[in-house]
């Protein structure tokens, strides 16, 4: 009785373990990836910009599990893109850590993006202006000027898509199943436990998420209500 | 023209006379002011320029045909949609025109035959915005700081000095008061010791009596940078008492320039 428990808390552990790397993994790809996307869509104009920003906010408005299977399809080494990944590379996604990376990076990418680039356009024109005029690069305003405008903004995008990601369940269960230590992630565990009538494990689970989730929240709106312009 | 002070490295460097609101009355501003006032390299600039406007009264045509002398102060006068904001971001290099010329003291900045535009970067002109456009994350010397090409905390204490601010040095823009935003934002300018200073309807926020008082600091400005001030603004008293020359667009066309005493009565 007493090693069973042992197990259950290791695999608990384990389960969150994995759901915060995998949700730490792509909220720091995705905001590094994320500043020079939402800066190029912030101020600059070109013909298929809005077919970009479409496709960047396909993930919000399709099902999971559309995205999921476009994705398990696309590992596949029957697909030319599994296909190349397996015979150059080596690697195989379907059903692995890397593989529900992957698809979480694109998963939650507007999460990311949409709050960067509000952040970057409320920053009045003439603030970068300023900069220019004064001498100072684009890279120097942006590291100097702009980031530091936009702190508020930064943290809605971090935390939205970290929160987004620690919750998500089709785009997971579709590329990766439900293998442990490998892709089961708490949203998936729980789904797990109470298919197995474990509803205490399953509420463990459900609490720890939704504690993060209120944390998560909390800290947002605080600093977006302490650092809300002066009338 | 005397000799201009320098540092021990050799910079030029920032002196500071004091002036009285008197002395400020065109015409009435001590000789060793222009001599010690080192901010800017002087030169001629010489604009001429078309760029197509989208005005609230349909399309319209910038055309400016100008040569502005060293230390002249020129006021750019005319109703809104005239092409005075345009004209002065495209010497800024925020605006490029359609085609033309503009060089300052000999160094070309635009030429459409021969493809050359530079940036605003290397333009180095000191540009006070409308809406002062303050870095909201730095303090009022941050801001200063910030502009200096190579940092020298006398020369921002000594523009902090000059324009008042030595109490709010360490306070946020959102702190200040319009008044004191322009003059952060004229000692910002000058603090990159800028070629010509271009001030975009900078007093049209304000009320009376501060417009009063900011059209001194704007008359100090000018005369520590020791180079050409275009200014915009549709206030004809502001122009009478600051400009040497009134330049007044209309419709993107200059219909009429000179000196201000000359153009208005």
């Amino acid at each position: 009785m007493v090693n069973e428990k042992m197990v259950n808390d290791s695999d608990f552990i384990n389960t969150l373990l994995l759901t915060g790397k995998l949700a730490g993994w792509t909220t720091a790809i995705l905001f590094v990836l994320g500043l020079p996307i939402a800066y190029v869509l912030s101020y600059k104009r070109f013909w298929f910009k809005s077919l970009v920003e479409a496709l960047i906010s396909m993930p919000m408005v399709l099902p999971p599990t559309v995205l999921g299977f476009y994705m398990l399809v696309a590992y596949s080494p029957q697909d030319a893109f599994g296909s190349f990944l397996e015979k150059y590379l080596d690697v195989r996604l379907a059903f692995s850590f890397e593989g529900v990376l992957l698809a979480s990076l694109v998963f939650s990418l507007p999460f990311m993006i949409q709050p960067l680039q509000n952040g970057l356009t409320a920053i009045p024109v003439s603030l970068r202006e300023a900069a220019y005029t004064l001498g100072k690069s684009k890279t120097e305003t942006f590291f100097k000027v702009l980031i530091p405008n936009m702190i508020p903004s930064i943290v809605t995008a971090l935390a939205m898509t970290f929160a987004h990601c620690i919750g998500e369940f089709g785009v997971v269960i579709m590329v990766g199943g439900n293998m442990s230590g490998e892709t089961r992630v708490a949203s998936i565990a729980i789904y797990d436990e109470v298919q197995a009538l474990n509803y205490d494990v399953a509420n463990q689970y459900s609490l720890v998420l939704f504690i993060i989730s209120l944390v998560i929240l909390t800290v947002i709106y605080s600093m977006n209500g302490k650092t809300a312009p002066n009338p | 023209m005397g000799k201009l002070p320098l540092t021990p490295k050799g910079e030029q460097k920032i002196v500071l006379i004091n002036i009285t609101k008197k002395d400020m009355i065109k015409g009435n501003i001590p000789d060793e002011t222009k001599l010690n006032s080192p901010l800017g390299v002087g030169g001629s600039l010489k604009i001429n320029i078309e760029r197509s406007m989208l005005t609230s009264e349909g399309n319209s045509l910038l055309k400016v045909d100008l040569e502005i002398a060293n230390n002249e102060l020129l006021c750019l006068f005319g109703h809104s949609g005239a092409g005075k904001t345009t004209l002065l971001r495209i010497l800024a290099g925020l605006f490029t025109p359609d085609r033309g010329f503009i060089s300052f003291n000999g160094e070309v900045w635009y030429d459409s035959a021969k493809n050359i535009n530079l940036p605003p970067q290397q333009r180095n002109v000191g540009f006070v915005f409308q809406d002062y456009a303050l870095f909201p994350n730095m303090t009022v010397r941050k801001n200063i700081e910030f502009a200096q090409k190579t940092n020298d905390a006398d020369e921002v204490n000594s523009l902090l000095s000059h324009f008042g601010l030595e109490a709010l040095q360490k306070q946020y823009p959102a702190k200040l008061s319009g008044g004191q935003k322009q003059r952060v934002a004229l000692a910002r300018a000058l603090a990159a010791k800028p070629n010509l200073l271009l001030l975009d309807e900078p007093l049209s926020a304000l009320d009376y009596e501060m417009r009063l008082s900011l059209q001194d600091e704007i008359l100090k400005a000018h005369k520590l940078l020791n180079s050409q001030t275009l200014l915009v603004s549709h206030d004809k008293e502001e122009v009478l008492k600051l400009a040497d020359t009134v330049v007044m667009l209309r419709n993107g066309a200059v219909i009429n320039q000179g000196k201000p005493i000359n153009i208005f009565t």
